[in-house]
Protein backbone atom coordinates (compact mmCIF):
# COMPACT_ATOMS: atom_id res chain seq x y z
CA UNK A 1 0.00 0.00 0.00
CA UNK A 2 1.28 3.61 -0.81
CA UNK A 3 -0.42 6.64 0.96
CA UNK A 4 -0.08 10.06 -0.31
CA UNK A 5 -0.87 13.09 1.60
CA UNK A 6 -0.99 16.45 0.74
CA UNK A 7 1.55 16.61 -2.06
CA UNK A 8 2.28 19.95 -3.53
CA UNK A 9 5.00 20.15 -6.23
CA UNK A 10 5.91 23.42 -8.25
CA UNK A 11 8.54 23.86 -11.37
CA UNK A 12 9.55 27.16 -10.49
CA UNK A 13 6.28 30.07 -10.80
CA UNK A 14 3.87 27.02 -11.96
CA UNK A 15 2.32 25.24 -9.36
CA UNK A 16 1.56 21.61 -10.62
CA UNK A 17 0.55 19.52 -7.93
CA UNK A 18 -1.60 21.54 -5.61
CA UNK A 19 -2.30 19.36 -2.49
CA UNK A 20 -2.86 15.34 -3.44
CA UNK A 21 -3.25 12.73 -0.85
CA UNK A 22 -4.66 9.61 -2.02
CA UNK A 23 -3.93 6.06 -1.22
CA UNK A 24 -3.19 2.91 -3.53
CA UNK A 25 -3.81 -0.50 -2.57
CA UNK A 26 -2.12 -3.91 -2.32
CA UNK A 27 -2.88 -6.33 -5.21
CA UNK A 28 -5.04 -3.83 -7.22
CA UNK A 29 -4.67 -1.97 -10.35
CA UNK A 30 -4.52 1.43 -8.92
CA UNK A 31 -5.21 4.26 -12.08
CA UNK A 32 -4.74 8.06 -12.45
CA UNK A 33 -6.43 9.53 -15.21
CA UNK A 34 -6.52 13.11 -16.35
CA UNK A 35 -6.03 15.33 -19.85
CA UNK A 36 -2.79 15.26 -21.08
CA UNK A 37 -0.34 18.20 -18.70
CA UNK A 38 -2.94 17.77 -16.02
CA UNK A 39 0.28 16.23 -13.62
CA UNK A 40 0.08 12.57 -13.83
CA UNK A 41 4.01 11.58 -14.91
CA UNK A 42 5.01 14.50 -12.07
CA UNK A 43 2.61 12.77 -9.73
CA UNK A 44 4.27 9.74 -10.32
CA UNK A 45 7.67 10.76 -10.53
CA UNK A 46 7.00 12.30 -6.82
CA UNK A 47 6.48 8.77 -5.84
CA UNK A 48 9.25 7.28 -7.16
CA UNK A 49 12.05 9.92 -5.47
CA UNK A 50 12.88 10.89 -9.31
CA UNK A 51 11.58 14.81 -8.05
CA UNK A 52 11.69 16.45 -4.90
CA UNK A 53 8.34 18.19 -3.60
CA UNK A 54 8.02 21.13 -1.56
CA UNK A 55 5.39 19.78 0.93
CA UNK A 56 3.76 16.34 1.56
CA UNK A 57 4.32 12.83 2.43
CA UNK A 58 4.73 9.53 1.00
CA UNK A 59 4.39 6.49 2.53
CA UNK A 60 5.32 2.88 1.13
CA UNK A 61 3.88 0.20 3.57
CA UNK A 62 4.17 2.58 6.54
CA UNK A 63 7.65 4.16 5.30
CA UNK A 64 8.58 7.75 4.67
CA UNK A 65 10.10 7.05 1.70
CA UNK A 66 12.42 10.52 1.49
CA UNK A 67 13.91 9.58 5.10
CA UNK A 68 15.39 6.22 4.69
CA UNK A 69 18.82 6.56 4.86
CA UNK A 70 21.12 5.67 1.91
CA UNK A 71 20.95 1.79 2.33
CA UNK A 72 17.75 1.53 3.18
CA UNK A 73 16.44 3.76 0.01
CA UNK A 74 18.37 1.09 -2.04
CA UNK A 75 16.53 -1.32 -0.67
CA UNK A 76 13.32 0.24 -1.00
CA UNK A 77 14.22 0.73 -4.75
CA UNK A 78 15.28 -3.05 -5.71
CA UNK A 79 11.65 -3.53 -4.56
CA UNK A 80 10.26 -0.64 -7.23
CA UNK A 81 9.29 -1.49 -10.78
CA UNK A 82 8.68 1.37 -13.48
CA UNK A 83 7.26 1.26 -17.09
CA UNK A 84 8.50 4.30 -18.71
CA UNK A 85 6.20 5.55 -20.95
CA UNK A 86 8.59 5.39 -24.12
CA UNK A 87 9.56 2.24 -22.52
CA UNK A 88 13.09 3.43 -21.79
CA UNK A 89 15.02 0.40 -22.58
CA UNK A 90 18.82 0.19 -22.71
CA UNK A 91 19.57 0.58 -26.34
CA UNK A 92 23.04 -0.82 -26.17
CA UNK A 93 21.80 -3.69 -25.15
CA UNK A 94 20.09 -6.80 -26.26
CA UNK A 95 16.44 -7.35 -24.55
CA UNK A 96 17.45 -10.20 -22.93
CA UNK A 97 20.09 -7.93 -20.87
CA UNK A 98 17.59 -5.09 -20.30
CA UNK A 99 15.56 -7.38 -18.47
CA UNK A 100 18.65 -8.99 -16.79
CA UNK A 101 19.32 -5.24 -15.94
CA UNK A 102 18.09 -5.27 -12.46
CA UNK A 103 18.94 -8.74 -11.03
CA UNK A 104 22.69 -7.67 -12.15
CA UNK A 105 22.09 -4.53 -10.08
CA UNK A 106 20.22 -5.63 -7.06
CA UNK A 107 21.00 -9.43 -6.25
CA UNK A 108 24.09 -11.60 -6.88
CA UNK A 109 22.99 -14.70 -8.46
CA UNK A 110 25.29 -15.77 -11.02
CA UNK A 111 25.03 -14.98 -14.30
CA UNK A 112 23.16 -18.33 -15.78
CA UNK A 113 20.52 -18.07 -12.90
CA UNK A 114 20.00 -14.45 -13.89
CA UNK A 115 19.83 -15.47 -17.54
CA UNK A 116 16.79 -18.36 -16.31
CA UNK A 117 14.82 -15.73 -14.19
CA UNK A 118 15.09 -13.63 -17.46
CA UNK A 119 13.86 -16.40 -19.44
CA UNK A 120 11.14 -16.89 -17.19
CA UNK A 121 9.46 -13.29 -17.22
CA UNK A 122 9.96 -12.79 -20.78
CA UNK A 123 7.85 -16.07 -21.20
CA UNK A 124 5.45 -14.43 -18.67
CA UNK A 125 5.26 -11.63 -21.17
CA UNK A 126 5.23 -13.81 -24.70
CA UNK A 127 8.43 -12.97 -25.80
CA UNK A 128 10.30 -15.94 -24.97
CA UNK A 129 11.90 -15.92 -28.81
CA UNK A 130 13.13 -12.42 -28.72
CA UNK A 131 15.78 -12.18 -25.91
CA UNK A 132 19.13 -11.75 -28.43
CA UNK A 133 17.65 -8.98 -30.36
CA UNK A 134 18.26 -5.21 -29.64
CA UNK A 135 15.38 -2.68 -29.00
CA UNK A 136 15.62 -1.05 -32.20
CA UNK A 137 14.69 -4.25 -33.37
CA UNK A 138 11.43 -5.10 -31.82
CA UNK A 139 7.86 -3.16 -32.32
CA UNK A 140 6.53 -0.67 -30.13
CA UNK A 141 4.20 -3.50 -28.24
CA UNK A 142 7.23 -5.92 -27.85
CA UNK A 143 9.23 -2.62 -26.40
CA UNK A 144 6.50 -2.55 -24.11
CA UNK A 145 6.71 -6.00 -23.57
CA UNK A 146 10.13 -5.76 -22.69
CA UNK A 147 9.88 -3.00 -20.29
CA UNK A 148 7.13 -4.76 -18.47
CA UNK A 149 9.44 -7.82 -18.11
CA UNK A 150 12.28 -5.27 -16.60
CA UNK A 151 9.97 -3.96 -14.25
CA UNK A 152 9.02 -7.02 -12.80
CA UNK A 153 11.70 -9.47 -13.01
CA UNK A 154 13.13 -8.81 -9.14
CA UNK A 155 9.65 -9.26 -7.83
CA UNK A 156 9.01 -5.79 -6.99
CA UNK A 157 6.49 -4.66 -4.17
CA UNK A 158 5.29 -1.54 -6.09
CA UNK A 159 4.76 -1.32 -9.91
CA UNK A 160 4.26 2.21 -11.53
CA UNK A 161 3.54 2.44 -15.47
CA UNK A 162 3.06 6.02 -16.98
CA UNK A 163 0.75 6.03 -19.85
CA UNK A 164 2.03 1.99 -20.31
CA UNK A 165 -0.41 1.95 -23.90
CA UNK A 166 0.16 5.06 -25.41
CA UNK A 167 0.85 4.87 -28.86
CA UNK A 168 -0.30 1.28 -29.40
CA UNK A 169 -2.82 -0.25 -31.29
CA UNK A 170 -6.22 -0.86 -28.96
CA UNK A 171 -5.63 -4.39 -29.65
CA UNK A 172 -2.30 -4.83 -28.34
CA UNK A 173 -3.00 -2.01 -25.60
CA UNK A 174 -5.63 -4.71 -24.09
CA UNK A 175 -3.58 -6.89 -24.45
CA UNK A 176 -0.87 -5.28 -21.95
CA UNK A 177 -3.43 -3.99 -20.13
CA UNK A 178 -4.29 -7.49 -18.75
CA UNK A 179 -0.94 -8.61 -18.65
CA UNK A 180 -0.44 -5.70 -16.15
CA UNK A 181 -3.42 -6.62 -14.31
CA UNK A 182 -2.64 -10.23 -13.92
CA UNK A 183 0.94 -9.63 -12.55
CA UNK A 184 -0.34 -7.32 -10.25
CA UNK A 185 -2.95 -9.95 -8.63
CA UNK A 186 -0.35 -12.66 -9.08
CA UNK A 187 1.75 -11.51 -6.80
CA UNK A 188 -0.04 -8.84 -4.91
CA UNK A 189 1.47 -6.20 -6.29
CA UNK A 190 0.63 -2.40 -5.14
CA UNK A 191 0.13 -1.41 -9.02
CA UNK A 192 0.15 2.85 -10.11
CA UNK A 193 -0.80 3.46 -13.69
CA UNK A 194 -0.83 6.25 -15.45
CA UNK A 195 -3.41 6.68 -18.29
CA UNK A 196 -5.79 8.98 -20.54
CA UNK A 197 -6.87 6.11 -22.36
CA UNK A 198 -10.61 5.00 -21.67
CA UNK A 199 -10.31 1.33 -22.71
CA UNK A 200 -7.97 0.71 -19.93
CA UNK A 201 -10.61 2.73 -17.71
CA UNK A 202 -12.71 -0.05 -18.26
CA UNK A 203 -10.53 -2.71 -18.68
CA UNK A 204 -8.60 -2.73 -15.20
CA UNK A 205 -10.02 -0.33 -13.10
CA UNK A 206 -10.06 -1.25 -9.89
CA UNK A 207 -9.62 1.85 -8.40
CA UNK A 208 -9.47 5.39 -10.39
CA UNK A 209 -8.27 8.78 -9.27
CA UNK A 210 -8.73 11.39 -11.54
CA UNK A 211 -6.29 14.31 -11.73
CA UNK A 212 -7.30 17.70 -13.02
CA UNK A 213 -5.46 21.06 -12.54
CA UNK A 214 -3.09 19.78 -9.88
CA UNK A 215 -6.03 18.79 -7.49
CA UNK A 216 -7.55 15.15 -7.10
CA UNK A 217 -11.38 16.14 -8.72
CA UNK A 218 -12.86 12.29 -8.06
CA UNK A 219 -11.92 9.43 -6.69
CA UNK A 220 -13.78 5.82 -7.78
CA UNK A 221 -13.81 3.03 -9.84
CA UNK A 222 -14.87 1.57 -13.15
CA UNK A 223 -18.29 0.25 -11.79
CA UNK A 224 -18.55 3.68 -10.19
CA UNK A 225 -17.48 6.03 -13.31
CA UNK A 226 -20.09 5.83 -15.26
CA UNK A 227 -22.49 6.57 -12.97
CA UNK A 228 -21.24 9.41 -11.59
CA UNK A 229 -22.50 12.84 -11.61
CA UNK A 230 -19.91 14.93 -11.25
CA UNK A 231 -19.26 17.25 -14.57
CA UNK A 232 -15.50 17.25 -14.98
CA UNK A 233 -15.35 13.33 -15.08
CA UNK A 234 -18.16 12.84 -17.26
CA UNK A 235 -16.83 15.84 -19.80
CA UNK A 236 -13.51 13.89 -19.63
CA UNK A 237 -15.02 10.61 -20.15
CA UNK A 238 -17.43 11.09 -22.47
CA UNK A 239 -15.72 13.55 -24.87
CA UNK A 240 -15.91 10.53 -27.28
CA UNK A 241 -19.41 9.27 -28.48
CA UNK A 242 -19.07 6.03 -28.28
CA UNK A 243 -18.54 6.07 -24.55
CA UNK A 244 -21.80 8.88 -24.34
CA UNK A 245 -23.62 5.14 -25.70
CA UNK A 246 -22.02 2.91 -23.42
CA UNK A 247 -23.21 5.46 -20.66
CA UNK A 248 -26.97 5.49 -22.07
CA UNK A 249 -26.71 2.22 -21.97
CA UNK A 250 -25.73 1.71 -18.70
CA UNK A 251 -28.14 4.23 -16.98
CA UNK A 252 -30.62 2.41 -19.32
CA UNK A 253 -29.82 -0.74 -17.99
CA UNK A 254 -30.27 0.77 -13.83
CA UNK A 255 -32.99 1.76 -14.50
CA UNK B 1 24.79 35.15 -15.52
CA UNK B 2 23.47 31.76 -17.60
CA UNK B 3 27.01 30.91 -18.63
CA UNK B 4 28.40 31.06 -15.21
CA UNK B 5 25.77 28.89 -14.38
CA UNK B 6 26.52 26.16 -16.95
CA UNK B 7 29.99 26.60 -15.62
CA UNK B 8 29.09 25.79 -12.03
CA UNK B 9 26.31 23.05 -12.97
CA UNK B 10 29.59 21.65 -15.31
CA UNK B 11 32.09 20.98 -11.94
CA UNK B 12 29.22 20.04 -10.12
CA UNK B 13 29.02 17.34 -12.55
CA UNK B 14 32.41 16.48 -12.44
CA UNK B 15 32.38 16.17 -8.45
CA UNK B 16 29.15 14.31 -8.73
CA UNK B 17 30.67 11.59 -11.32
CA UNK B 18 32.93 10.66 -8.65
CA UNK B 19 30.14 9.74 -5.78
CA UNK B 20 27.98 6.56 -5.69
CA UNK B 21 30.15 4.27 -7.71
CA UNK B 22 28.13 1.29 -9.78
CA UNK B 23 29.39 -2.40 -9.64
CA UNK B 24 32.57 -3.08 -10.39
CA UNK B 25 31.16 -6.20 -12.73
CA UNK B 26 28.69 -3.71 -14.45
CA UNK B 27 31.68 -0.97 -14.67
CA UNK B 28 34.40 -3.07 -16.26
CA UNK B 29 31.91 -3.65 -18.90
CA UNK B 30 30.80 -0.67 -19.54
CA UNK B 31 34.54 0.62 -19.61
CA UNK B 32 35.46 -1.20 -22.39
CA UNK B 33 32.70 -0.69 -24.31
CA UNK B 34 33.46 2.89 -24.11
CA UNK B 35 37.51 1.82 -25.18
CA UNK B 36 36.05 0.08 -28.09
CA UNK B 37 33.90 3.09 -28.86
CA UNK B 38 36.10 6.07 -28.11
CA UNK B 39 39.71 4.60 -28.71
CA UNK B 40 39.62 1.79 -30.54
CA UNK B 41 36.75 3.38 -33.21
CA UNK B 42 39.11 6.37 -34.02
CA UNK B 43 42.68 4.72 -34.76
CA UNK B 44 41.10 4.12 -38.41
CA UNK B 45 40.26 7.82 -38.75
CA UNK B 46 43.25 9.32 -36.76
CA UNK B 47 45.34 7.29 -38.77
CA UNK B 48 44.53 8.17 -42.21
CA UNK B 49 44.18 11.91 -40.96
CA UNK B 50 47.52 11.84 -39.89
CA UNK B 51 49.41 10.04 -42.34
CA UNK B 52 47.97 12.52 -45.18
CA UNK B 53 48.19 15.16 -43.19
CA UNK B 54 51.83 14.91 -42.36
CA UNK B 55 52.69 14.67 -46.03
CA UNK B 56 51.50 17.75 -46.75
CA UNK B 57 53.12 19.19 -44.00
CA UNK B 58 56.40 18.19 -45.41
CA UNK B 59 55.36 18.90 -49.18
CA UNK B 60 54.73 22.70 -47.77
CA UNK B 61 58.10 22.73 -45.71
CA UNK B 62 59.64 21.78 -48.51
CA UNK B 63 58.34 23.76 -51.25
CA UNK B 64 59.25 27.07 -48.91
CA UNK B 65 62.71 26.28 -48.56
CA UNK B 66 64.25 26.74 -52.26
CA UNK B 67 67.21 28.33 -50.77
CA UNK B 68 70.29 26.38 -51.25
CA UNK B 69 71.89 27.13 -48.25
CA UNK B 70 69.51 26.15 -45.85
CA UNK B 71 70.20 22.39 -45.03
CA UNK B 72 67.57 19.65 -46.31
CA UNK B 73 67.28 17.83 -42.95
CA UNK B 74 65.45 21.24 -42.10
CA UNK B 75 62.64 19.69 -43.46
CA UNK B 76 62.27 16.34 -41.41
CA UNK B 77 63.17 18.69 -38.39
CA UNK B 78 60.07 21.25 -39.50
CA UNK B 79 57.44 18.52 -39.79
CA UNK B 80 59.13 16.60 -36.59
CA UNK B 81 58.50 19.63 -34.21
CA UNK B 82 54.83 20.84 -36.13
CA UNK B 83 53.38 16.98 -35.82
CA UNK B 84 54.57 16.43 -32.16
CA UNK B 85 53.98 20.00 -30.85
CA UNK B 86 50.66 20.93 -32.63
CA UNK B 87 49.00 18.84 -34.99
CA UNK B 88 49.16 15.55 -33.29
CA UNK B 89 47.89 17.07 -29.83
CA UNK B 90 45.57 19.77 -30.63
CA UNK B 91 44.31 19.66 -34.18
CA UNK B 92 43.90 16.11 -33.77
CA UNK B 93 41.95 16.44 -30.32
CA UNK B 94 39.59 18.93 -32.53
CA UNK B 95 38.22 16.66 -34.64
CA UNK B 96 37.94 14.19 -32.30
CA UNK B 97 35.67 16.60 -30.95
CA UNK B 98 33.61 16.68 -33.86
CA UNK B 99 34.01 12.43 -33.68
CA UNK B 100 33.97 11.55 -30.16
CA UNK B 101 32.00 14.12 -28.51
CA UNK B 102 29.18 14.13 -30.70
CA UNK B 103 29.04 10.99 -30.47
CA UNK B 104 29.04 10.99 -26.78
CA UNK B 105 26.65 13.90 -26.43
CA UNK B 106 24.18 12.16 -28.98
CA UNK B 107 24.43 9.02 -27.14
CA UNK B 108 23.24 10.11 -23.86
CA UNK B 109 21.69 12.62 -25.02
CA UNK B 110 19.08 10.04 -26.55
CA UNK B 111 19.09 8.70 -22.87
CA UNK B 112 18.08 11.62 -21.57
CA UNK B 113 15.45 12.10 -23.88
CA UNK B 114 14.01 8.52 -23.82
CA UNK B 115 13.70 8.46 -19.71
CA UNK B 116 16.81 6.04 -20.04
CA UNK B 117 18.66 8.20 -17.41
CA UNK B 118 15.25 7.99 -15.39
CA UNK B 119 15.29 4.48 -15.43
CA UNK B 120 18.44 3.85 -14.09
CA UNK B 121 17.98 6.89 -11.49
CA UNK B 122 14.72 5.01 -10.41
CA UNK B 123 16.71 1.45 -9.59
CA UNK B 124 19.26 3.79 -7.47
CA UNK B 125 22.10 3.85 -9.94
CA UNK B 126 24.33 7.29 -9.97
CA UNK B 127 23.37 7.91 -13.70
CA UNK B 128 26.28 10.40 -13.81
CA UNK B 129 28.92 7.47 -12.69
CA UNK B 130 27.20 5.05 -14.66
CA UNK B 131 27.27 7.30 -18.31
CA UNK B 132 30.12 9.37 -17.98
CA UNK B 133 33.01 7.86 -15.48
CA UNK B 134 33.76 4.91 -17.64
CA UNK B 135 33.79 7.95 -20.83
CA UNK B 136 36.59 9.51 -18.61
CA UNK B 137 38.83 5.98 -17.67
CA UNK B 138 38.69 4.93 -21.75
CA UNK B 139 39.83 8.67 -22.15
CA UNK B 140 42.60 8.08 -20.46
CA UNK B 141 43.93 5.45 -23.43
CA UNK B 142 43.56 8.79 -25.75
CA UNK B 143 47.57 9.81 -25.74
CA UNK B 144 47.83 6.36 -27.21
CA UNK B 145 45.71 7.15 -30.18
CA UNK B 146 48.00 10.92 -30.38
CA UNK B 147 50.82 8.53 -30.38
CA UNK B 148 49.66 6.90 -32.98
CA UNK B 149 49.31 10.52 -35.06
CA UNK B 150 52.19 11.46 -34.12
CA UNK B 151 54.20 8.07 -34.93
CA UNK B 152 51.95 8.20 -38.86
CA UNK B 153 52.46 11.77 -39.39
CA UNK B 154 55.94 11.65 -39.22
CA UNK B 155 56.13 8.77 -41.39
CA UNK B 156 53.88 10.39 -43.82
CA UNK B 157 56.27 13.02 -44.12
CA UNK B 158 58.78 10.77 -44.96
CA UNK B 159 57.41 9.02 -47.54
CA UNK B 160 55.96 12.20 -49.35
CA UNK B 161 59.41 13.45 -49.00
CA UNK B 162 60.77 10.50 -50.75
CA UNK B 163 57.94 10.35 -53.23
CA UNK B 164 58.50 13.85 -54.18
CA UNK B 165 61.79 13.91 -54.60
CA UNK B 166 62.44 16.37 -51.65
CA UNK B 167 65.07 15.09 -50.10
CA UNK B 168 66.94 11.61 -49.24
CA UNK B 169 65.43 9.55 -46.73
CA UNK B 170 68.89 9.81 -44.80
CA UNK B 171 68.45 13.81 -45.19
CA UNK B 172 64.88 13.96 -43.57
CA UNK B 173 65.62 11.21 -40.77
CA UNK B 174 68.55 12.98 -39.61
CA UNK B 175 66.13 16.17 -39.53
CA UNK B 176 63.44 14.10 -37.49
CA UNK B 177 66.84 13.34 -34.76
CA UNK B 178 68.16 16.77 -34.87
CA UNK B 179 68.05 19.10 -31.83
CA UNK B 180 65.29 16.41 -29.58
CA UNK B 181 63.84 18.32 -26.63
CA UNK B 182 62.35 15.31 -24.44
CA UNK B 183 60.37 18.20 -22.50
CA UNK B 184 58.47 18.41 -26.01
CA UNK B 185 56.90 14.88 -25.43
CA UNK B 186 56.25 16.06 -22.17
CA UNK B 187 54.47 18.84 -22.62
CA UNK B 188 52.33 17.14 -25.67
CA UNK B 189 50.81 14.64 -23.57
CA UNK B 190 50.46 17.11 -20.72
CA UNK B 191 48.06 18.92 -23.36
CA UNK B 192 46.74 15.62 -24.74
CA UNK B 193 45.57 14.52 -21.39
CA UNK B 194 44.07 17.89 -20.43
CA UNK B 195 42.01 17.43 -24.14
CA UNK B 196 41.33 13.71 -23.04
CA UNK B 197 39.54 14.58 -20.08
CA UNK B 198 37.56 18.11 -21.79
CA UNK B 199 36.99 15.05 -24.52
CA UNK B 200 35.41 13.18 -21.69
CA UNK B 201 33.45 15.70 -20.01
CA UNK B 202 31.92 18.47 -22.32
CA UNK B 203 30.09 16.60 -24.87
CA UNK B 204 28.90 14.42 -21.61
CA UNK B 205 27.55 17.46 -19.71
CA UNK B 206 25.59 18.61 -22.83
CA UNK B 207 24.20 15.30 -23.31
CA UNK B 208 23.09 14.93 -19.55
CA UNK B 209 21.48 18.13 -19.13
CA UNK B 210 20.07 18.36 -22.02
CA UNK B 211 15.90 19.09 -22.99
CA UNK B 212 14.03 18.36 -25.54
CA UNK B 213 13.33 15.89 -28.38
CA UNK B 214 15.18 14.16 -30.80
CA UNK B 215 15.51 17.49 -32.81
CA UNK B 216 17.70 18.89 -29.46
CA UNK B 217 19.67 16.12 -29.93
CA UNK B 218 21.07 16.98 -33.10
CA UNK B 219 21.34 20.47 -31.53
CA UNK B 220 22.69 19.66 -28.37
CA UNK B 221 25.63 17.97 -30.26
CA UNK B 222 26.37 21.28 -32.20
CA UNK B 223 26.80 23.23 -29.55
CA UNK B 224 29.12 20.32 -27.36
CA UNK B 225 31.40 20.47 -30.66
CA UNK B 226 31.44 23.96 -30.48
CA UNK B 227 32.29 24.37 -26.67
CA UNK B 228 34.26 21.40 -26.79
CA UNK B 229 36.84 23.44 -29.70
CA UNK B 230 37.03 26.17 -27.72
CA UNK B 231 37.85 24.96 -24.67
CA UNK B 232 40.80 22.89 -26.65
CA UNK B 233 41.92 26.13 -27.99
CA UNK B 234 42.01 28.08 -24.56
CA UNK B 235 43.75 25.36 -22.96
CA UNK B 236 45.65 25.11 -25.71
CA UNK B 237 47.12 28.86 -25.50
CA UNK B 238 47.27 28.54 -21.55
CA UNK B 239 49.50 25.51 -21.49
CA UNK B 240 51.82 26.65 -23.94
CA UNK B 241 52.13 29.95 -21.96
CA UNK B 242 52.95 27.87 -19.29
CA UNK B 243 55.20 25.43 -20.15
CA UNK B 244 57.28 26.09 -23.11
CA UNK B 245 57.81 30.06 -22.59
N1 LIG C 1 10.86 18.94 -15.53
C1 LIG C 1 9.88 19.85 -15.69
N2 LIG C 1 10.14 21.16 -15.62
C2 LIG C 1 9.18 22.09 -15.76
N3 LIG C 1 7.88 21.81 -15.99
C3 LIG C 1 7.53 20.52 -16.07
C4 LIG C 1 8.51 19.46 -15.93
N4 LIG C 1 7.88 18.28 -16.06
C5 LIG C 1 6.58 18.58 -16.27
N5 LIG C 1 6.36 19.91 -16.27
C6 LIG C 1 5.06 20.57 -16.46
O1 LIG C 1 4.13 19.97 -15.58
C7 LIG C 1 2.87 19.84 -16.20
C8 LIG C 1 2.38 18.42 -16.08
O2 LIG C 1 3.17 17.59 -16.89
P1 LIG C 1 3.02 16.01 -16.91
O3 LIG C 1 3.03 15.50 -15.52
O4 LIG C 1 4.05 15.50 -17.84
O5 LIG C 1 1.58 15.80 -17.56
P2 LIG C 1 0.85 14.45 -17.94
O6 LIG C 1 -0.39 14.40 -17.11
O7 LIG C 1 0.53 14.54 -19.39
O8 LIG C 1 1.78 13.33 -17.63
C9 LIG C 1 3.02 20.30 -17.62
O9 LIG C 1 2.49 21.61 -17.71
C10 LIG C 1 4.51 20.31 -17.85
O10 LIG C 1 4.87 21.34 -18.72
MG1 LIG D 1 2.74 11.98 -18.87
Amino acid sequence: MIEVKNLHKSFGDAHILKGISATFHKGKTNLIIGQSGSGKSVFLKCLLGLYDYEQGRIEYDGEVFSNLSEDKKRDMRAKIGMVFQGSALFDSLTIEENVMFPLRMFTKLKKDEMRDRANIVLKRVNLEDAHNKMPSEASGGMQKRVAIARAIVNNPKYLFCDEPNSGLDPKTAIVIDNLIHEITEENNITTVINTHDMNSVMEIGDNIMFLRNGLKAWEGSKDTIFKTDNEVVTDFVYSSNLFKKVREAILREHS
Amino acid sequence: MQYLHNIGTYFLMIIELFRKPTKWSVMKELILKDIDDLIIGSIGIVAFIAFFVGGVVTIQTALNIDNPLIPKELIGFATRQSILLEFAPTFMSIIMAGKVGSFITSSIGTMRVTEQIDALEVMGINSLNYLVFPKLVAMAFYPFVISIAMFLGVIGGLMACIYGGYASADDFITGIQQEFEPFHIVYAFIKTFLFAFVLATIPSYHGYYMKGGALEVGEASTTSFVWTSVAIIIINYLATQLLLS
